[in-house]
């Protein structure tokens, strides 16, 4: 499954991003901030105790299941005064539920949080980022991991002087992405792989903003 | 002897080592100011010791005044610039622009390098690009070159004649992929080689032995990256702080075991007898004197280790230096 692996902002900046804003509503939800712990409902809670503790009149919370989710707009709007009589919501989702929420309310919306990567549950509690969706996949000739995302410089072409035994020459908790296509090359008898000169990335993969519609004969392009 | 290869470019290094000459080359960091007539100070205590100077690009990611300007500012003060180039800063337009830049100004040798990542410079929140890579980049010169055409496929009036260069790290790891990444760059179009700072010479030796076994000394050619230590603390530092520099304990313990006061004479010492070392190995055509913030002491150095005079390109019928063929 994968993860919108998210960080709340500084209480100052919350604040300075609710500064002129009496009245808040604050929205968690029940999906990725609930399992990475920075907008579920203790969270909610607890920002809920800050925000009135810092003279903010909190007019209600709630935690949606699935911020991102089209549902939400329906839920939000069941929930009636506390909600439509806020100046500003807060919301503790990922930038996709703030952006649902901001399409479907039409209210001012505040992030609680950062979006750091789109990442995937590795062990229990860890997630890492192992795709950016660049649009031009290589994995096939790398032992199906992907150096775009997992190495610091995205090199495509093999492991830069820096390598640390084994490590990332800037973070020695993060393992050399060429060091681990290596090893896995290595143990599947395809150490050829790594000669192959890979072309400068076609960054029209799919430009950004991405964008992507299913066609009418049922196929997507 | 080494063979004689032809020359492709007019490039003062090649034809040097084209002619089979043991090759000196060496670094200037250009300033974190404006003051250009800091590198004509620095570039004057090189010339005439040494056959062409690198110029860096904006090394470990401290933003200084740009490696192109400084090549033609060494140039005019007549120095042979080899141009640093990383592909952290700019994307493939902007690289091929300044690649025309200099070759306007017929600055004839470039060195191609992916750089050190950001968060050692002092912008470490900065992006970086790597739009193309050091290996993409080598390739990309080489067709800018050989078929006068933008990566893009547009023809190039006046295409760029320029030596073209790689750097090689033979301690990083995994050490098996070290020679076959070497081979993958000379594939991708790197003419000559400059090496990481080599202290480790048993490491060094069995890199090379793998260069030779594959034949790639002749497909190239190999200058060996030395640096004098200046004090204890620095191979210390070296040690334990840079990444992919391996200084054996030995080295470390024999600067730590120096008064201090003699620490700089000793390093030197070390520096020279690396070069002799260096001297006896299949396949190295030259030096690298990589004298960090210590740029004068590479007349010493070249002297000392029988570098010196460099040869004269105009004097014809010149014996070389003496290289290894064993």
């Amino acid at each position: 499954m994968i993860r919108a692996i998210t960080r709340q902002k500084t209480e100052e900046e919350i604040d300075r991003l609710l500064d002129g804003c009496a009245r808040v509503f604050i929205i968690g939800c029940g999906t990725c901030t609930t399992l990475t712990h920075t907008g579920g409902e203790p969270e909610v809670l607890a920002m809920s105790t800050r925000l009135s503790g810092a003279g903010k009149l909190v007019t209600g919370h709630t935690v949606v299941p699935v911020a991102c989710d089209h549902l939400t707009g329906e839920i939000l709007s069941d929930i009636g005064s506390s909600l439509s009589q806020a100046d500003v919501l807060l919301i503790m989702s990922c930038a996709f539920g703030v952006q649902t929420i901001a399409s479907q309310l039409k209210m001012m919306v505040v992030p609680a949080l950062d979006t750091l990567f789109v990442g995937k549950e590795t062990a229990p509690g860890e997630y890492n980022e192992i795709c950016t969706q660049c649009g031009t996949c290589i994995i096939g000739e790398t032992g199906g991991i992907c150096p775009v995302t997992a190495c610091h410089k995205g090199l495509v072409n093999g492991p830069c002087g820096g390598t640390d035994n084994g490590k990332c020459e800037i973070d020695k908790e993060k393992d050399c992405a060429w060091t681990l296509i290596y090893n896995r090359l290595k143990e599947l008898g395809k150490l050829d792989l790594m000669r192959k000169l890979q072309k400068p990335r076609n960054c029209l993969g799919e430009p950004s903003p991405g964008k992507f519609k299913i066609r009418s004969d049922g196929w997507g392009e | 002897m080494r063979e004689k290869r032809t020359p492709r470019t007019s490039s003062r290094l090649e034809k040097i080592l084209a002619e089979g000459h043991l090759a000196v080359t060496s670094e200037c960091g250009p300033p974190r100011g404006s003051d250009g007539a800091v590198l004509e100070k620095k570039g004057a205590m090189l010339k005439g010791y040494i056959d062409v100077v690198n110029v860096t690009d904006n090394q470990t990611s401290m933003t200084r005044l740009c490696s192109l300007a400084a090549s033609i500012r060494l140039k005019q003060a007549g120095l042979e610039p080899v141009l640093q180039m990383v592909t952290r800063d700019r994307n493939r337009i902007a690289l091929q622009s300044d690649i025309l830049g200099a070759a306007s100004f017929d600055i004839n040798n470039i060195l191609c390098l992916t750089g050190d990542h950001q968060s050692f410079g002092d912008c470490k929140t900065g992006q970086n690009v790597h739009d193309i890579d050091s290996m993409q980049l080598l390739q990309m010169v080489r067709q800018m070159r050989d078929e006068g055409l933008f990566i893009g496929g547009d023809a190039i009036s006046r295409p760029p004649e320029m030596f073209i260069g790689a750097a090689a790290n033979p301690f990083a790891d995994p050490f098996e992929i070290r020679v076959p990444r070497l081979a993958k760059k000379i594939a991708a179009g790197a003419e000559f080689i400059q090496t990481q700072c080599i202290y480790n010479m048993e490491k060094f030796e069995a890199w090379m032995q793998g260069v030779r076994d594959r034949g790639l000394h002749e497909e190239t050619y190999i200058l060996a990256g030395v640096t004098p230590f200046k004090t204890a603390g620095m191979a210390k530092y070296m040690r334990s702080r840079v990444p992919g520099i391996d200084v054996p304990d030995e080295l470390v313990k024999r600067m730590s075991d120096t008064p201090k006061e003699k620490q700089a004479e000793e390093g030197i010492t070390i520096c020279l007898e690396t070069i002799e070392r260096l001297k006896e190995i299949e396949g190295v055509c030259g030096f690298h004197i990589m004298a960090i913030e210590w740029e004068e002491k590479v007349p010493e150095i070249v002297q000392r280790a029988g570098l010196y005079p460099r040869p004269d390109l105009e004097a014809p019928g010149q014996e070389p230096a003496k290289v290894a063929t064993s």
